[in-house]
């Protein structure tokens, strides 16, 4: 039925999603930060166990749609957002849903690198340890390697577990990052421009990273760049202005947009 | 040609009118360091001699009789006289007993104490010279009548020491007696109360108003609240001590306690300013990052936040019980400001505080309570200067650059 | 997903409740401790206000602000304010008239023409300044400053007070000068380069860039600072307790002795006091006025402030 889900007029089914069980979806959502209207009316379908990318210039919106995804929004006084946002068909922002809850099932992994200060075991041990989901040491220690080992950091840093976090390079310290947010078990995990900081041949890395993590979650990332959406995206989003413009497989919209907006974002001509 | 002379003797006016500029604030700044530079100096002249006593080691025949029927006061003026058989007038002997200090009658039995043995021989007192003949030795005060202890210094060896006392004993009307112990500790103790209560409720109140506090009317209200505070004259504090925790509480007057109340909250505007700015430096990409992984506001803060603000938080609140340790205003309010020559064992005990100390001793008309007060105001600047020091050293040791 | 099992956010129950009930109380606690602060406010002006009330009912409202006389020891007593006004104002304006030229003098100096070396030098003698205790510099102005004072007075020809408004007026003044100097240091610092770029730029010396841009843009923020400093000097104690006189004498005259608002505080409730009797009655009215004045002239300067930094933002 409504597999995808753009304010735009009469679009065509993707048949990539078809294919996919929904994850989250987006029905009519609107976002405001003080008097700016940030997010209009959006609704959008993100399937599970691929990677959905979204696009578009700097101020379109599309990190705070992300925000909006683990109610990371909630932290900030002067935003309201109105509309549904589901998680397996469960309504985020109901009564019952405690945002905390929310987000040990929707990681985050931010645009800046942001290890605690503490050591790289820690780092990832943090998140098991608050929600309680280990039942001993051992256990932690398991769930800290194994979490390592998934974001292909653990080669690199067995023998320094208990060293700062903040002393790895950037590359490393965004895949420790990934990590932490792997740690605690998360169905999605939202990406904001997770290499922007990064070195070409760390964003390799994380690039490489994030096309294995798909196997196993709803992985959703906004990036600045078009050919990093093109390499790790199954699905991309191209937002402007706050609306979402167009939504489908990834090849189809850069080879074949349907919306003159999109076609001039893709070919330069704004953005 | 005379428009370009014209313009060539403004612009000599203006390079002059640069210079004098200049040479008004490089003044400003040379005048108050040399008035710190010359305040530090005139204390620490004050004050060395407080730092040096005087003793003599007197050899006391101790008769048995005597000493049991307890008159070692007696014992002990025999042994002085004993030593000037010249002072036969009874002014004579008053000059000579005048020049030693009391403390001869309880060293001679506590000697005794000791060793019950030493009963009918002769044993040696080493004394301590009264605050005149000591300031004449140290050549501050020369003595009118100079005959006694010239012959003093000719009889028997006088030993010039650094003054223990002047940190182990307590207060005293003896000006050579008189010690800061009991100040210290009683500023220890209410520095402490202080600190505790300060910390506490103001580090709280950081937590709230930085991480927690609503945007709303009460919220500013609070905050216009605290930076009124922190400009109130202190003395307003010593009101407000007296009323409501003397008066109305009934909380022990004089003691450490109600000190440390009234500090603490003499000193909360700045730590609580202190501890927010200390929070504010934390990056939100670190509580992101807790929120992230599912940590709750609180857990964010107190797992990640707080603890990385503590070095700054501390700095802050070292800063602010060094102010409190240099109050003295509100203190005189509360009573803090009797003659206590007991050293307080309890915040509930009657007590004085370093400060205090000082304004009490500058009020004394003997000579030597003048050194004795600079040279506790050189104890005290040491004191504020090593907090200062320490919270340097903290900000530097665990700045961390993001 | 192979060892871990998966609640799934679909099935998940809110088991976090006992969680955000500690966390409600703690967020209560947390208010309460702010809160101490807003107490404090109410209980110092409680504390003025009901010994005040007794006080006014002993001594006319009128006959305490406008009475020249102030001898509470005396028989009758007299309750005047006015000559206790005039000692505090009197100390103030001599304080004021070292403290601003020195500190205004001494933050250009530091921000407009110090290497960066002398200012790490300099920065620290000001702080340490800062934080020499009162009862210290009480100390230096009765002991060194007032006898200097007398004696060069009377050196040539004038009779000077063995405590002389000028000594503690003068000390009470290089008290202030590192709060005049460390807040209009940052408010110089605060006006734009752009704008002192844009005035060098077209050939004023630097002196001159202060003197008619940074110096006008930075007044408001200055205008604080120096009614922040004034505010200082009033509430002041233990410099005029041990420097300035007992003796409230209603002159003008730098050379001889005056009293303060915070002299009579200190001395009417130092020492036995018995709560009932006018005299120590006296301290709390004494002390509300000087809690409103400090308090209308803080409001003032934040205001003042406040307004200053729109205009930048």
């Amino acid at each position: 039925m409504n597999q995808i889900s753009s304010v735009q007029p009469a679009p065509a089914p993707v048949r990539i999603l078809a294919e996919r069980p929904e994850k989250m979806a987006a029905r009519g959502v609107n976002i405001h930060y003080g008097d700016k209207h940030a997010i209009k009316d959006l609704s959008i379908t993100i399937p599970d166990r691929a990677v959905s990318s979204f696009i578009g210039p700097s101020g379109c919106g599309k990190s705070t749609f992300l925000r909006a995804l683990n109610r990371m929004n909630d932290t900030i006084p002067s935003c309201r957002m109105t509309g549904d946002i589901t998680l397996d068909g469960r309504n985020i922002n109901g009564r019952d849903v405690d945002p905390v809850q929310l987000r040990s099932h929707v990681g985050m992994v931010f645009q800046k690198p942001n290890p605690f200060p503490k050591s790289i075991f820690e780092n990832v041990a943090y998140g098991p340890r608050i929600h309680g989901l280990t039942a001993s040491t051992t256990d932690l220690e398991e769930r800290v390697v194994e979490s390592l080992k998934k974001a292909g950091l653990f080669e690199e840093v067995k023998d320094r577990l208990h060293q700062p976090g903040t002393g790895l390079s950037g590359g490393q310290q965004q895949r420790l990052c990934i990590a932490r947010a792997i740690a605690v078990n998360p169905e999605v995990i939202l990406m904001d421009e997770p290499c922007s900081a990064l070195d070409p041949i760390a964003t390799a890395k994380i690039e490489e990273l994030i096309d294995e993590l798909r196997q196993n979650y709803c992985i959703v990332i906004v990036t600045h760049s078009m050919q990093q959406a093109a390499r790790v995206s199954q699905l991309t989003a191209f937002f402007h202005l706050g609306t979402l413009v167009e939504f489908g497989d990834t090849d189809k919209i850069f080879t074949a947009p349907r919306d003159p907006r999109t076609q001039d974002y893709i070919t330069g001509r704004f953005g | 040609m005379t428009d370009l002379s014209a313009r060539n003797s403004l612009l000599a006016r203006r390079r002059a009118a640069e210079a004098r500029f200049r040479r008004y604030g490089a003044a400003a700044l040379a005048l108050t360091t040399l008035f710190l530079a010359f305040l530090l100096w005139d204390v620490a002249a004050k004050g060395w001699p407080a730092f040096l006593e005087h003793r003599v080691a007197l050899p006391v025949a101790i008769d048995p009789a005597r000493a049991a029927a307890g008159d070692f006061d007696g014992l002990v003026k025999d042994a002085i006289l004993a030593q000037f058989p010249e002072a036969q007038s009874r002014s004579q002997r008053k000059a000579v007993l005048a020049l030693f200090s009391r403390d001869g009658e309880t060293q001679v039995a506590r000697q005794l104490a000791a060793d019950p043995g030493l009963s009918g021989k002769t044993i040696t007192a080493d004394l301590l010279l009264s605050d005149t003949a000591d300031l004449h030795l140290k050549g501050i005060a020369p003595l009118a009548d100079a005959t006694a202890i010239t012959a003093l210094t000719e009889k028997l060896p006088v030993t010039r020491a650094f003054a223990w006392r002047f940190f182990s004993n307590g207060d005293s009307r003896e000006a050579e007696q008189a010690g800061l112990r009991g100040a210290l500790i009683g500023s220890l103790l209410t520095v402490a109360v202080a600190l505790g209560l300060g910390l506490v409720f103001g580090v709280a109140a950081a937590v709230y108003l930085e991480e927690f506090a609503p945007k709303n009317r009460f919220t500013d209200f609070i905050e216009v609240n605290i930076n009124n505070l922190a400009a109130v004259p202190s003395i307003i504090f010593g009101l407000l001590g007296l009323a409501m925790f003397l008066n109305v509480f009934g909380l022990p007057r004089s003691s450490p306690l109600v000190g440390g109340l009234v500090l603490s909250l003499l000193v909360l505007p700045t730590i609580i300013i202190a501890a927010r700015a200390a929070l504010k430096a934390v990056p939100p990409s670190i509580k992101e990052a807790a929120l992230g992984v599912g940590a709750s506001e609180q857990q964010a803060v107190f797992h990640h936040v707080l603890p990385l603000a503590l070095p700054g938080i501390l700095t802050g609140a070292i800063l602010g019980m060094a102010r409190a340790f240099g109050e003295t205003a509100p203190l005189l309010m509360i009573g803090m400001v009797a003659f206590i020559a007991d050293v307080p064992r309890g915040i509930t005990e009657a007590a004085t505080v370093l400060p205090v100390q000082i304004y009490l001793w500058s009020d004394l008309p003997e000579l030597a309570f003048r050194s004795k007060t600079a040279a506790a105001i050189l104890v005290l600047i040491a004191v504020l200067f090593a907090a200062n020091a320490l919270a340097i050293y903290l900000r530097n040791r665990f700045e961390r650059r993001w | 997903m192979t060892t871990a099992t998966r609640t799934g956010f679909a099935a998940s129950t809110r088991s976090t409740a006992g969680r955000r009930r500690f966390e409600g109380v703690v967020r209560i606690i947390l208010l309460a401790c702010s809160g101490v602060a807003v107490a404090t406010t109410l209980g110092i002006l409680a504390s003025v206000l009901f010994e005040s009330v007794v006080f006014f009912r002993e001594v006319s409202p009128l006959a305490f602000l406008f009475g020249t006389q102030w001898s509470p020891t005396g028989s009758p007593p007299a309750f005047g304010l006015v000559p206790l006004l005039a000692g505090t104002l009197l100390i103030t304006l001599i304080a004021l008239a070292t403290a601003t030229p020195l500190g205004l003098f001494s933050a250009i100096y530091l921000s407009e023409y110090a290497s960066p070396r002398l200012r790490r030098v300099l920065k620290p003698v000001l702080e340490m300044l800062a934080g020499v205790p009162t009862v210290v510099l009480g100390f230096f102005a009765a002991l060194t400053v007032a006898p200097f004072i007398r004696q060069a007075g009377t050196a040539i020809g004038l009779d000077v007070a063995s405590e002389s408004a000028l000594a503690a007026g003068l000390v009470m003044g290089m008290m202030i000068v590192p709060l005049i100097s460390s807040l209009s240091d940052d408010i110089i610092n605060a006006v734009p380069q752009s704008l002192r770029d844009g005035s060098l730029a077209m050939g004023a010396t630097p002196s001159e860039t202060v003197k008619r841009v940074v110096l006008p843009a930075a007044l408001p923020g200055i205008a604080s600072a120096i009614i922040l400093a004034i505010s200082r000097a009033i509430g002041e104690t233990m410099i005029v307790v041990m420097a300035a006189g007992l003796a409230a004498n209603l002159t003008f005259n730098p050379l001889a002795a005056v009293s303060t608002i915070t002299v009579q505080i200190a001395t009417l409730l130092v020492g036995d006091q018995e709560f009932d009797s006018a005299k120590t009655l006296a301290a709390f009215a004494l002390g509300l006025v000087l809690f409103f004045f400090t308090l209308a002239l803080n409001i003032a300067a934040l205001r003042l402030v406040r307004k200053y930094r729109q205009h930048y933002d």
